[in-house]
C-alpha cells in the first residue's frame, strides 16, 4: 500500500481522524491490511552501523520493527537507542519498555524521549525475571506492571499528564501495544486479561510464540465474544510466530525460555524431517497461513532470533502481504537507502 | 506460610464473607479510632494486622490491600509484584517462572476469584502501588477512605 503522503525520513505522517499516532503501523492496521512486524536483536555494541545493518534485512517485508528491551533479562543496546537510530532513516519502530529495570520516573521520561525521537508505537511489557538473564544478581524493579504502564502511557497521551498529575506540554503521539500469552495458564482467564489490557489502553497486541493453533483459535473466539475486535476502541491482534532451528533447540526453548509452549507434535514433526532447519521454516510458514485465516487476526509478529534472514523468505513464500511492499528507506528513492543496506551505493 | 495461603484461596468465599462483615465493623468503630487518634492507634493496629494477614495470606504490608479483588491471593507475593494478573512466563503446570516451586500467585487468584461472589473485581485495572504506604495499616486507611476523612482517592478503577 502506498500513502500519497509517504514520509520524508525522520518526518512523521499526518495523524488521520480516528488515529492516535503519526506512524505507519497504525495506518496499515486501521486500513485493514495484514500487517507484519518483526524484531531486532539489539547489538552488544555501541556501533550505530550494526543497528542499521540488522534493520536492512527486513527492508520491504515489515511494517514496523520492534526494538527489544533487555529481552530475556540480558543486557544489550537500549530500545530507545535502537529506535532513535532507526527513525533517523525513516523506519517505523516499536519501542519496548519493560517494567523490570526502571521505575515510573524513568519510564515516563523514556516515553517522552522515545516519542520525541520518532517512535510512534510503544509496547508495554512486564519483562522476564532477572533470574533468566546474564545479570541474575540485579535488583528487579517492577515498580509498575504492564497494565499500570499502559494506563499511565495512555493518560500521558490522552490527558497530557504525568502519573503525578503534572501537565505535559506536548503529549507523546503513540499507538499503544501490549503482549499476551494465550498459551500458558490460567488459559480461561487469558481473554479476560486481554480485555483488561484493552481497558487500560492497549490498541495492538503481539503474542508470545504460537505453536498451538487450536489454542489460538479458542482464544480468538473468546476475544471476539468479549467484543474486543469491534468499534473505535478495538484491538488489533498480531500473533507471534518464528522458525525453530531444530528439534533440539525447540526442546531447549521449551525448557528454558519462560512462557513458550511447544506441543510434542511440533517437536516430533521436526525430528522426523531430513533437514530440520528447513522443516522449522516450513512449519512457520504453515502457521502463518493458518493464522491469517483465523477471523479477527490483524497480522503477525515474526520473531526469528538468529534467523532474521528467513523472515523475507517466510513472507515471500506465504504471500501474506498480498503484493504490498511496506515502506522502507529507499523504496521510492534509491538514493535514500539505509546506508548499511547491501544495495546502498557508497557515498 | 505457603500452605496456609493456598488453603485460604481454596476457601476464598468464606474469607470474602468474613471480610464483608469485618470491614463495616472497623468502619463503625471509627469514632473510637478518632478519639484515640488515628496516628496513635496505627502502631497497635498494624501489629495485629500484620500478624493476622501475615499468617493467613503471607501479607507483605503494602498498605493498600486488594485481596478482595484478587481471589484472596496476595499479589505482593508475586516476584514481579504484579497487581493486574499473571505475566506470560507461567509454567505449563501453573507454577511461577521465577520460583519454580511456587504456584503462580495469579493462577491461584483466578481460581479463588471464581469461588467468590464478587470475583469479577479481578477484572478491574489496579493502579500502581503507592510505596509511601508500605508498612502502614490498610485497615485504618480503608476506614479513613470510607469516611471521607482522607484526601487520597480510591486506588482502583473499574473496567468499562
Amino acid at each position: 500500500m502506498k500513502f500519497d503522503d509517504e514520509p520524508v525520513p525522520g518526518y512523521s505522517l499526518p495523524i488521520l481522524p480516528g488515529h492516535v499516532s503519526p506512524g505507519r503501523l497504525e495506518r496499515v492496521l486501521r486500513a485493514g491490511k495484514f500487517a507484519i512486524t518483526s524484531e531486532i536483536d539489539p547489538p552488544d555494541s555501541a556501533d550505530p552501523a550494526e543497528v542499521l545493518k540488522r534493520a536492512a534485512i527486513f527492508d520491504g517485508y515489515v511494517d514496523a520493527i520492534n526494538a527489544t528491551d533487555g529481552s530475556g533479562a540480558n543486557c544489550h543496546m537500549s530500545s530507545v537507542g535502537v529506535c532513535s537510530l532507526l527513525t533517523r532513516v525513516g523506519y517505523a519502530t516499536i519501542l519496548q519498555i519493560s517494567c523490570r529495570d526502571r521505575n515510573r520516573i524513568a519510564i515516563q521520561g523514556e516515553i517522552l524521549g522515545g516519542a520525541a525521537m520518532g517512535a510512534c508505537n510503544l509496547l508495554c511489557l512486564t519483562g522476564d525475571g532477572v533470574q533468566a538473564g546474564d545479570h541474575p544478581q540485579a535488583k528487579p524493579v517492577f515498580d509498575l506492571d504492564s497494565m499500570s504502564l499502559l494506563e499511565i502511557a495512555r493518560r500521558m497521551r490522552d490527558e497530557q499528564r504525568f502519573d503525578s498529575g503534572r501537565r505535559i506540554e506536548m503529549p507523546p503521539r503513540i499507538f499503544l501495544g501490549a503482549a499476551e500469552n494465550p498459551f500458558v495458564p490460567p488459559l480461561d482467564w487469558r481473554p479476560h486479561r486481554l480485555a483488561k489490557k484493552v481497558a487500560a489502553g492497549a490498541q495492538f497486541i503481539q503474542t508470545q510464540y504460537c505453536f498451538d493453533i487450536e489454542r489460538l483459535r479458542e482464544f480468538m473466539l473468546k476475544v471476539n465474544d468479549l467484543g474486543l475486535l469491534e468499534g473505535p476502541d478495538r484491538v488489533f491482534i498480531l500473533p507471534g510466530i518464528g522458525p525453530l532451528a531444530s528439534a533440539r533447540s525447540a526442546r531447549w526453548i521449551r525448557e528454558n525460555v519462560p512462557g513458550v509452549h511447544i506441543p510434542d507434535a511440533v517437536i516430533s514433526r521436526l525430528e522426523g524431517a531430513e533437514n530440520q532447519k528447513e522443516e522449522g521454516k516450513r512449519l512457520c510458514m504453515d502457521l502463518l497461513h493458518e493464522i491469517r485465516d483465523i477471523p479477527g487476526v490483524s497480522g503477525a509478529h515474526i520473531m526469528a532470533y538468529r534467523q532474521e534472514r528467513s523472515v523475507a523468505e517466510i513472507i515471500e513464500a506465504t504471500g501474506v502481504l498480498d503484493g504490498r511492499v511496506p515502506w522502507y528507506p529507499g523504496r521510492d528513492d534509491p538514493k535514500a537507502l539505509n546506508p548499511e543496506s547491501p544495495e546502498a551505493v557508497p557515498l | 506460610m505457603y500452605r496456609m495461603r493456598r488453603w485460604v484461596v481454596r476457601h476464598s468465599n468464606v474469607f470474602e464473607m468474613i471480610y464483608r462483615r469485618f470491614e463495616p465493623l472497623l468502619v463503625k468503630l471509627d469514632p473510637v479510632w478518632r478519639r484515640l487518634g488515628h496516628e496513635r492507634v496505627e502502631a497497635p493496629v498494624k501489629v495485629v494486622e500484620k500478624a493476622v494477614k501475615g499468617a493467613l495470606f503471607d501479607c507483605q504490608m503494602c498498605g493498600q490491600c486488594i485481596l478482595s479483588s484478587t481471589g484472596m491471593s496476595c499479589p505482593m507475593n508475586c516476584p514481579k509484584s504484579l497487581r493486574n494478573g499473571p505475566c506470560g512466563g507461567v509454567r505449563a503446570n501453573g507454577h511461577c517462572e521465577v520460583k519454580p516451586d511456587m504456584m503462580c500467585v495469579w493462577v491461584d487468584a483466578w481460581e479463588g476469584s471464581r469461588r467468590m461472589k464478587h470475583g469479577d473485581r479481578i477484572d478491574a485495572v489496579q493502579l500502581p502501588v503507592d510505596y509511601r504506604l508500605t508498612g502502614t495499616s490498610a485497615w485504618l486507611r480503608e476506614v479513613r477512605q470510607q469516611n471521607g476523612s482522607s484526601s487520597s482517592t480510591d486506588n482502583s478503577e473499574t473496567t468499562k
